[in-house]
């Protein structure tokens, strides 16, 4: 496997196949020092380089970076090297049956035909309310039982299992459950409400509601791993904290509110990025959901906007346009995580 | 368990309580809260469950989440649903073992060459915040290049023309782009999950072997695999399930689902949808066949699939 990547380590980086065979040598260097009497000037440079890199960034740097570097470089291509490939795609005008995209002309059509695509406006509306009622509302719920399951109850495992049950499902496979309880005739979601003597409602018919019913069904598939998170963040808070507010009388109530959810800040901040994400990522749901490019009406996210104006219509670059929008959103959430995260030095 | 007794304590300082043979009123209070929560996150599946046997008058007939009774049972939907899906299944195992292996090896390889050996900190801290920034990625914004590179740049299709030859349909060679596709998109969680793992690693030992001349290479196989078990069953079960749900991927890359080599989720996104309407019983059974790998990898590992998705 390590063979695999050096030799793609070395296609792709050929300028770089010097320091590459210094790892090699470097364990003979170790060996056999005293033998090595007259170094051969190419060697003798290899090692001077080898020496200065070290000195620059560190005694391991060049033997550690055949574990690193290759599935980095890997990664790098398929991540950042397609999103800065997306970008240029965004810039021409792409589409149809065309084999390539035509890289001589590039301007900012597409970014103003978004702008002025009501279609666009709305995804965009759709997205910002689904990424924020959904975090919002997971992170409640989560919370709340990640408090209840950590009173030292019994079955705390059975319960934990149960709540995290959804989160193991495809969102394929919860779109078909989902769509079954917002079912007009037969489903349970009018029967729950019917009883109240609410109802029936077409939950994914009406479009003032329709993204709702889909934001309820992802904090269901969510919240247990919002809990999992809070639960580690509570069981990291020494006990000695909940004796000192109870010797202080403060009731349970201000208990949590006072001293131990400001605690849980760094457990909400990475939950709250991580279902952001989640959030972004709802295409599978409403793909599902539907059965098709086209989500129910009212429901249509950024996200399904771009894989419809990509794959059904054939707008690539259109579509390379709105991935780039989304792209910059995720960014807005996980640049400032990740220096907040490095700050804590929690990396 | 003196941390439970604790924490039910803090209750007991409001008010009095009023023992019943020893389960207080709060108490019973909390697990009715608990078993309600339970059934929240159970009577979607359960409702499921139940619709996949049910006849089509029995399920206008009775409550969704009610059994089929005796005479509204029927095994049929799952017979069509399996039919319809048995393909998929083998073709999504076909992409989903090998491209877990190969990304949980490939996370535990980066995160130990970014966390054990010894250089800059600063440098590291920028390889590795990329590397983080890459879970976070929304794919939508690869996915046109991803088509580009598979259909225009690398055509597996035609350098692999020697393996159509023998009369394997060449619509797998979606299935080889899946497992490398998977693979490059997963390093970044794997390789966080080893690095949380390695960092807590005793460093007496690596360094009393760097000591004596080890390389890293040698401190890798002899110390840092064999210690690395835990957190592989962690990595691999996370990624199955990861990699098995994803949709999106197999969309743009297999795109129909009519395609011999298309994955089980394909086929079910698009599964008891037809001009009459739509069959749940039969989209239920299919749901379930179709989660049933999840869901026993699921049962059987509830704790290490917590444990990586808390990571």
């Amino acid at each position: 496997m390590l063979d695999f990547y050096r030799r793609l380590y070395r296609t792709i980086r050929p300028s770089l196949g010097d320091d590459e065979d210094a790892v090699r040598t470097d364990g003979g260097v170790v060996n056999d020092g005293a033998a090595g009497s007259a170094p051969e000037p190419d060697r003798d440079f290899r090692t001077r380089v080898e020496a200065a890199l070290d000195r620059h960034f560190g005694s391991d740097f060049i033997e550690s970076s055949i574990f690193w570097l290759p599935p980095f470089l890997l990664m790098g291509l398929f991540v950042y090297g397609a999103v800065i490939w997306n970008l240029l795609i965004s810039l021409t005008d792409y589409q149809r049956f065309e084999n390539a995209p035509d890289y001589s002309n590039l301007d900012l059509e597409m970014y103003t035909r978004a702008l002025a695509d009501s279609g666009f406006v709305d995804a965009a509306i759709n997205t910002l309310i689904l990424l924020v009622a959904f975090t919002a509302g997971t992170l409640v719920v989560g919370l709340l039982l990640a408090i209840l399951i950590d009173r030292g109850i019994r079955f705390e495992n059975t319960f934990r299992t149960i709540y995290l049950l959804p989160m193991s499902l495809s969102f394929v496979v919860t779109a078909q459950f989902w769509l079954w309880i917002y079912n007009y005739n037969n489903g349970i979601a009018n029967s729950v409400i019917g009883t109240v003597g609410l109802g029936p409602v077409s939950w994914l018919g009406n479009q003032n509601i329709v993204l709702y019913a889909v934001i309820f069904a992802l904090m269901w598939q969510f919240s247990g791993y919002a809990m999992v998170v809070y639960l580690a963040g509570l069981r990291a808070i020494p006990s000695e904290h909940y004796e000192a507010a109870k010797v202080d009388g403060a009731s349970t109530l201000k208990m949590y509110w006072r001293v131990i959810i400001p605690q849980l800040k760094g457990a909400t901040i990475s939950a709250a990025v991580v279902l952001m994400v989640f959030g972004m990522k709802a295409f599978d749901f409403l793909y599902s959901l539907s059965g098709g490019y086209r989500p129910p009406n009212g429901a249509d996210i950024l996200a399904t906007k771009m894989v419809r104006e990509a794959y059904a219509n054939l707008n690539w670059a259109y579509g390379s346009a709105i991935a780039i929008v989304l792209f910059a959103m995720a960014l807005g959430v996980i640049g400032p995580y990740l220096v907040y995260e490095y700050r804590r030095d929690n990396l | 368990m003196s941390d439970g007794e604790l924490r039910t304590d803090g209750g007991a300082t409001t008010d009095v309580r009023w023992n019943l043979e020893g389960v207080t009123i709060e108490d019973a209070a909390l697990y009715i809260v608990l078993l309600l929560a339970a059934a929240f996150y159970l009577v979607p599946i359960e409702s499921g469950l139940v619709t996949s046997f049910k006849t089509g008058t029995a399920i206008v007939e009775t409550a969704p989440f009610a059994p089929p009774g005796a005479s509204g049972l029927t095994f049929e939907k799952w017979g069509s649903a399996i039919d319809a899906l048995l393909r998929g299944m083998g073709n999504s195992l076909l992409y989903a073992v090998p491209a877990t292996v190969i990304s949980a090896f490939v996370g535990s390889i980066t995160a130990y060459g970014l966390t054990i050996p010894t250089w800059k900190k600063s440098y590291k801290a920028v390889v590795l915040m990329l590397i983080i920034a890459g879970i976070f990625i929304p794919y939508q914004a690869v996915l046109v290049p991803l088509t580009q590179f598979w259909s225009q740049w690398v055509q597996l299709g035609e350098a692999l023309s020697f393996v159509w030859a023998l009369g394997i349909p060449n619509d797998y060679a979606g299935i080889i782009e899946l497992v490398i596709t998977h693979v490059a998109y997963g390093i970044p969680i794997c390789t966080l999950l080893f690095r949380t793992y390695y960092k807590t690693m005793s460093e007496e030992m690596i360094e009393s072997a760097r000591l004596d001349g080890a390389t890293l290479r040698r401190v890798y196989r002899r110390i840092v695999l064999p210690l690395s078990g835990p957190m592989f069953a962690v990595v691999l079960i996370y990624q199955f399930t990861q990699i098995w749900n994803d949709l999106l991927f197999t969309l743009v890359i297999v795109s129909t689902e009519s395609s011999p080599a298309a994955p089980v989720v394909l086929i079910l996104a698009g599964l008891g949808t037809s001009l009459e309407g739509q069959d749940f019983a039969l989209r239920m059974a299919g749901a379930f066949f179709a989660a049933l790998p999840t869901l026993a990898v699921y049962i059987l590992f509830g704790e290490e699939f917590a444990e990586g998705v808390a990571a």
